[in-house]
């Protein structure tokens, strides 16, 4: 269990990683900032609490995988996977630039990255194989697979779920970036995925429901569904929100896929600048 | 058509009495071969989805359960996961029909190929073999798609000995593979010390005045067909294109300057196959006129293969007068 302490300092990290998404995607007015921003308090909770990785390291077999199958939002994972060390900070420069390392979406080739996002409901499945083998070679690493409320909308998802299930993946766990907003809009006027902890819980899976900007409740849903090991796979439906943390772009559709301009940037880094870790939530 | 390729059959066979020759389908051989594989090699994986009866991955799943994995009627699944076993050391082979694995063509897109990743992708009932079932389980499309994609190997076996060391090939080559095999039984044609090599053609029948390029089925076809041209003193090569991609340039080249008369010969669509890729080749290497023998970008039907191969002119004695048409219009 992480002690208060330990929490205080995740969530500042997570403060630091929502200004450097913004950093980011302003500066390579291009990405995918909504996205990242909700996510960003799940990614921490893993990256510096609870995955079993090296970074010096990155290809360690009996790593945990992580798996982000909503490969969109890369600016959330590359600001983490730079900090913990997988690649300099300064290729952050190039996100998205013609030559440099950091693509739009995740590439294999890149440190740190275990699945090539950009096409959604597929890293799921991906990750179905990748526990199907740790099972056949008796390894005790997990596999985590994170996907959004829209990507649910796949019908391949689904697929996914009942595979991972059947094959008693308890090595698999789940998290449901449950941030409410798609491309285009609301997630529930565009195709409402419905009860979607009712859902998982049919398909068989453990479900596990937290608020995903709580930190504490990220770490301890982490170490809940890493101590399960009943047969079933584990699905953490965080409940977020899209651009948590820069009011303007909170539950706003507009900033699933754009960047902000000069004046939005400015004042996106001072409200974050703002944020007083204790209260965030 | 089978009972003539049976008369008429004298490949690899020096001896001139007629000897009795086995019919067995390419999903034989690919069956056959991955049991065979999975015994010498333990990293060799299976993920089927419930067509594994008619693939024949069955064999393989039979001795080895713990390595044969069911994913249900959902073909992307099915890929998605291969594709999470190759990252993990495995080899696996993933095995449906032609057209279904189609439906998870985005998946091999965007995870198998664009990754590079070493999955081995069966799609059986190719073609209009297939017979029976009709337009819904004839690819015709399925060669055009997959060699349209970076990184991907498209293979077809002529026969199930061919299939056997494909599949064997396939484990020792790293990288993304489309093998496309068949359900409907043809002569055995290779013997067992036939050496296959990825992306190299094979010359089963020397010539003069033409050259068949074929793949598949469409081998035996052919085969016949220049037998029915040497009664007329006309005689032409039949190259067996078992890999689309990469395609053997060098011999095609070689073959178009040899004879300036060149025909392909496939159970396909004549868009995208094996006949646009030897157009590619000959277009920039050696332009010359050919002729694509094929599926008239048409759909199939339900029926016997024969007749099948008879209505859509892709039985050997339809071969032969194509061939014998096509001679005709470039000497005229």
């Amino acid at each position: 269990m992480a002690k208060t302490d330990f929490v205080l300092g995740l969530k500042q990290k997570a403060k630091e990683m929502r200004k450097e998404i913004i950093e980011v995607v302003y500066k390579a007015q291009s990405g995918h900032p909504g996205g990242s921003l909700s996510e960003i308090d799940m990614l921490v909770a893993l990256y510096y609490y609870k995955l079993k990785i090296d970074p010096k390291n990155p290809h360690w077999e009996d790593r945990d995988r992580f798996i982000l199958s909503k490969g969109h939002a890369s600016p959330g994972l590359y600001v983490v996977l730079a900090d913990k060390g997988y690649f300099p900070k300064s290729e952050l420069d190039g996100f998205r630039k013609t030559g440099r390392m950091l693509q739009g979406h995740p590439e294999l080739s890149t440190p740190g990255i275990d699945f090539a996002g950009g096409s959604l409901g597929q890293g799921i499945s991906f990750a179905v194989g990748i526990a199907l083998a740790g099972k056949l070679d008796k390894k005790n690493h997990k596999i985590i697979a994170m996907i959004g409320d829209g990507e649910s909308q796949e019908g391949s998802v689904w697929e996914a779920s009942m595979s991972a299930a059947f094959h008693k993946l308890d090595n698999f766990i789940g998290i449901l970036d449950k941030n409410q907003v798609q491309e285009t809009g609301k997630t529930r006027e565009i195709m409402d995925i419905g009860n979607v902890s009712a859902k998982w819980k049919a398909f068989g899976w453990n479900v596990i429901s937290i608020n995903g900007h709580d930190m504490a409740q990220n770490a301890k849903a982490l170490d809940k569904a890493y101590k399960l090991s009943n047969g079933k796979p584990t699905m953490i439906i965080s409940n977020t929100i899209k651009g948590k943390g820069v009011s303007f772009m909170e539950l706003n559709y507009k900033f699933h896929g754009k960047a902000p301009n000069e004046e939005e940037y400015r004042k996106a880094i001072l409200e974050i600048e703002n944020i007083d870790v204790k209260k965030f939530k | 058509m089978l009972r003539n390729l049976n008369d008429n059959l004298k490949i690899n066979n020096n001896s001139n009495k007629k000897m009795e020759i086995q019919k067995i389908a390419t999903r034989e051989g690919y069956g056959k071969a991955l049991l065979e594989l999975g015994r010498i090699n333990k990293n060799v994986v299976v993920v089927d989805a419930d067509l594994g009866d008619s693939t024949k991955a069955e064999y393989f799943g039979k001795e080895f359960p713990e390595r044969f994995f069911t994913m249900g009627i959902a073909e992307q699944d099915m890929i998605g996961a291969a594709a999470g076993l190759s990252v993990s050391g495995k080899i696996p082979y993933a095995s449906t029909f032609a057209v279904f694995s189609e439906r998870a063509f985005e998946f091999v897109r965007n995870i198998v190929a664009r990754n590079k990743l070493n999955v081995k992708i069966c799609g059986s009932h190719a073609g209009i073999t297939t017979g029976e079932d009709g337009k819904s389980a004839q690819a015709l499309e399925d060669v055009a798609i997959y060699r349209s994609l970076p990184n991907m190997v498209v293979l077809q076996p002529s026969d199930a000995a061919e299939a056997e060391k494909m599949v064997f090939a396939l484990a020792d080559y790293k990288g993304p593979s489309y093998m496309r095999v068949h359900r409907t039984a043809y002569p055995i044609i290779h013997d067992k010390n036939y050496k296959f090599e990825i992306g190299k053609g094979e010359i089963l029948r020397q010539g003069k005045v033409a050259v068949i390029f074929a793949s598949g089925t469409m081998v035996h076809e052919s085969i016949i067909a220049a037998d029915i041209l040497k009664n007329d003193n006309i005689e032409i090569y039949v190259v067996n294109i078992h890999t689309i991609k990469p395609i053997d340039s060098d011999l095609i080249i070689d073959l178009a300057k040899k004879t300036n008369c060149v025909v392909t010969a496939e159970d396909h669509n004549v868009i995208g196959g094996l006949g646009s890729a030897v157009a590619e080749v000959l277009s920039e290497n050696y332009p010359c006129l050919m002729k694509r023998i094929g599926m008239k970008d048409k759909f199939g039907e339900s029926g016997k293969p024969e007749e099948l191969y008879k209505k859509y002119g892709l039985d050997s004695q339809s071969v032969a007068d194509e061939v014998k048409k096509f001679l005709g219009k470039k000497n005229h």
